[in-house]
């Protein structure tokens, strides 16, 4: 029963971190409709973000939770202006080609990307601090749940909730909205959408830039192709809840932490990518418009 | 090219630059000045790179912006000197229709006449730059003909590949029956694969296919017993010549010609595809679904056949390359492999065959002639993708649609 539970919270932990980088992917795609495949690279610069300032600080001697804080601060702040440049550059020039420029352009700037932080840091595995700091009442239950994996758990449940709020009630909240819903329309009605989808990108990278702060201090090392593969799993979480609804990437990327977890844990490690994949392929066989995607009827 | 001076860069032209600087120098700031060495706990500030990288983007930004201004301007008082659609049109009168046979008869006669140009090294370049010419003019069946976009077609590739290395392993067959054996694998499993996803709209169909591309490399890598894992299969043996025993030099001479005749044969058939029955089935699904089926149209068999035909010819590239590196193993059917075919596809302009021949031979040959910089090739080969976007996001050489023209 121990296990099972190990299992689960890992499973918890595993989802939120998708759900953290995922939620950039959906909020990017229902705006503009652009797979933002360099979205996974900025999952890895917050991480290398946050290395680089904690290291800096923690040899000033700042303590713990300051560094922590201050980390996850200049991670935030630094890859939202990546996001922001990114998407000055690559996409909105495109923004009215056709469907697969952006792609294509998405592609250039994530091998870019990588290669920017292979030659500017380091092509090797690097390791990373332990940011977050051992909980004392969490000492009997040290083998179902760590410290840092019930801070991934808190924070991105925090995060979430904050964004959830500010897309439900703030005016730039329903600005957001209105431009996924139709870009022309909040045109007319006086949103400026360029700024909204700088605003979208901005905050999706943020929010995947705090994904990578927690996951690299979880794990413990990072380097410059990590972001490829979490990239494609949180893209996948966000197919699997159906792409452009924000609850939907939390609730699919959840199911495909936990569907990792389990069957890691009771069938096989080798396989655990291919568990995903394969969901991913059954969901979309049945439910093409994912868990809570509405199928949207075509207009003749 | 018309080479009209550049206007004078006004002030507000410089302030605008300065503060492109500014920002790429705040941007860049923590990952390309500080260097932490995690070892002996010392900062490196590499101050330098700040100002290089501020330099080089105010500069950037200032010539970007004098370029759009002298467009803009050029547009306004349109130059009467020929531009390059002008240069374009005395091409197509050069070679008209009946004139055609002569402008392919000379690029046989190149490519027939390379090996006795260059040095092998060379013409080894040359083939893996024809496999991805065959590569990509099989996914654009898929991508520019039918538009389905296909982000796993290395999967069939591997498949191929792993077809004559398996058969070479547990029952010693050579090249030659694993060739028609290894396309009929890869349209045998397009089948399998398209048969439930074609449904699927654009973009799922994206990401589905990328993730069957995964689960195919990651059964590779994991299913030991049959594939020999991450290790992969060794000696596989060169395409056979009659039995003919001949050494390494002249091998890969053969195996050039061999690419040669194969993308020949590709470009042939592509082209023969492209206005037949099927092709203008696949060009009308592409533009409109709905019209298609109201038009009597099959859509899912029609699709199957461009993912199946996509994935036949993927397969055969894969067939070509295991008996080209006579190793292979799953880390050559990653993912960017993937993204770097449907690169040239795009790049080349999604349809056309011309685009992605040229397309793809510019992105092959231009890394390995750029191994000088050897470092950088990645950085600006990614760099190059995302500026031939804006530049010319419709492609290199974009698909004419044939017409049927008044006047002749």
């Amino acid at each position: 029963m121990e296990y099972f539970f190990a299992l689960l919270f890992s499973g918890l932990t595993k989802g939120a971190i998708y759900a953290l980088i995922a939620l950039g992917y959906t909020m990017v795609y229902g705006i503009i409709g652009l797979i933002n495949f360099a979205h996974g690279e900025m999952y890895m610069i917050g991480a290398f973000t946050a290395l680089i300032v904690s290291s800096v600080l923690s040899i000033y001697g700042l303590p713990l939770p300051a560094i922590l804080l201050l980390a996850g601060l200049a991670a935030a702040i630094w890859t939202g202006a990546y996001g922001y440049t990114v998407e000055r550059l690559a996409y909105r020039p495109l923004r009215d080609a056709s469907r697969l420029a952006p792609l294509i352009s998405a592609i250039g700037m994530s091998i870019f990307l990588q290669n920017y932080v292979l030659l500017a840091q380091t092509p090797d595995f690097v390791s990373f601090p332990r940011l977050v700091p051992e909980f004392a009442f969490l000492e009997p239950y040290s083998a179902i749940i760590t410290s840092s994996g019930l801070m991934i758990l808190v924070v991105s449940t925090l995060v979430m909730a904050t964004l959830t709020l500010v897309i439900k009630f703030t005016r730039t909240g329903k600005a957001m909205r209105a431009t996924a819903q139709d870009r022309k329309m909040a045109l007319l009605v006086g949103i400026n959408v360029d700024r909204i989808i700088s605003l979208t990108f901005v905050t999706g990278s943020a929010l995947a830039a705090i994904g990578g702060l927690l996951i690299a201090s979880h794990n413990g090392q990072i380097n410059f192709a990590i972001g490829f593969i979490a990239g494609i799993k949180a893209f996948t979480a966000a197919v699997l809840g159906g792409i452009g609804s924000i609850p939907g990437a939390v609730l699919g990327s959840y199911v495909l932490g936990l569907t990792e977890a389990f069957a890691t844990g009771y069938v096989s490690s080798d396989y655990e990518d291919v568990f995903a994949f394969s969901l991913l392929v059954l969901i979309l066989i049945f439910r093409p418009a994912g868990l809570l995607g509405k199928a949207a009827a075509e207009k003749v | 090219m018309n080479m009209k001076k550049l206007p004078m860069p006004t002030g507000k032209d410089i302030g605008h630059a300065l503060l492109i600087g500014l920002w790429f120098m705040f941007l860049t700031f923590p990952l390309l000045v500080i260097k932490v060495n995690p070892g002996e706990q010392t900062v490196s500030w590499r101050w330098a790179n700040m100002l290089w990288v501020g330099g080089a983007s105010a500069a950037m930004a200032l010539a970007g912006r004098l370029i759009v201004a002298h467009r803009a301007a050029r547009a306004e008082h349109p130059s009467p000197k020929p531009g390059w659609f002008a240069v374009q049109s005395t091409l197509s009168q050069h070679f008209t229709p009946d004139r055609l046979w002569l402008l392919g008869g000379i690029i046989i006669l190149i490519f027939l006449a390379l090996p006795l140009m260059f040095s092998t090294y060379q013409v080894n370049i040359m083939t893996t730059a024809l496999m991805y010419v065959i590569l990509g003019l099989g996914l654009n069946i898929v991508v520019g003909f039918a538009g389905l976009l296909n982000l796993g077609h290395v999967a069939f590739y591997a498949v191929g590949a792993y077809t004559y290395g398996l058969l070479h392993l547990h029952f010693n067959l050579g090249f030659w029956i694993a060739l028609p054996i290894g396309g009929l694998m890869g349209g045998l499993f397009g089948i399998l694969l398209g048969f439930p996803v074609l449904r699927l709209r654009g973009d799922y169909l994206a990401i589905v296919t990328l993730g069957f591309g995964e689960i195919i490399r990651l059964v590779l890598v994991n299913w030991g017993d049959l594939t020999q894992g991450p290790s992969g299969i060794a000696d596989i043996p060169r395409p056979g010549l009659f039995g003919l025993d001949l050494s390494l030099n002249q091998y890969l001479i053969y195996q050039y010609y061999l690419t040669v005749i194969m993308m020949f044969f590709t470009i042939f058939v592509v082209n023969r595809l492209r206005y037949s029955r099927l092709g203008r089935a696949w060009f009308a699904l592409r533009e409109d679904e709905i019209a298609c089926q109201a038009m009597g149209i099959n859509k899912t068999a029609i699709k199957l056949t461009a993912f199946s035909l996509g994935a036949a010819w993927a397969a055969m590239a894969g067939v070509l390359f295991a008996a080209k590196t006579t190793f292979i193993n799953p880390d050559s059917f990653t993912f960017m492999e993937s993204a770097f075919i449907l690169c040239i596809v795009v790049l080349g302009g999604m349809g056309s065959i011309t685009g992605v021949v040229l397309a793809a031979l510019i992105l092959m040959l231009l890394p390995e002639y750029l191994r000088a910089v050897a470092e950088y090739r990645m950085l600006v080969f990614g760099a190059v993708l995302v500026v031939l976007m804006i530049v010319r996001p419709s492609g290199l050489i974009p698909a004419i649609r044939r017409t049927y023209s008044a006047m002749r």
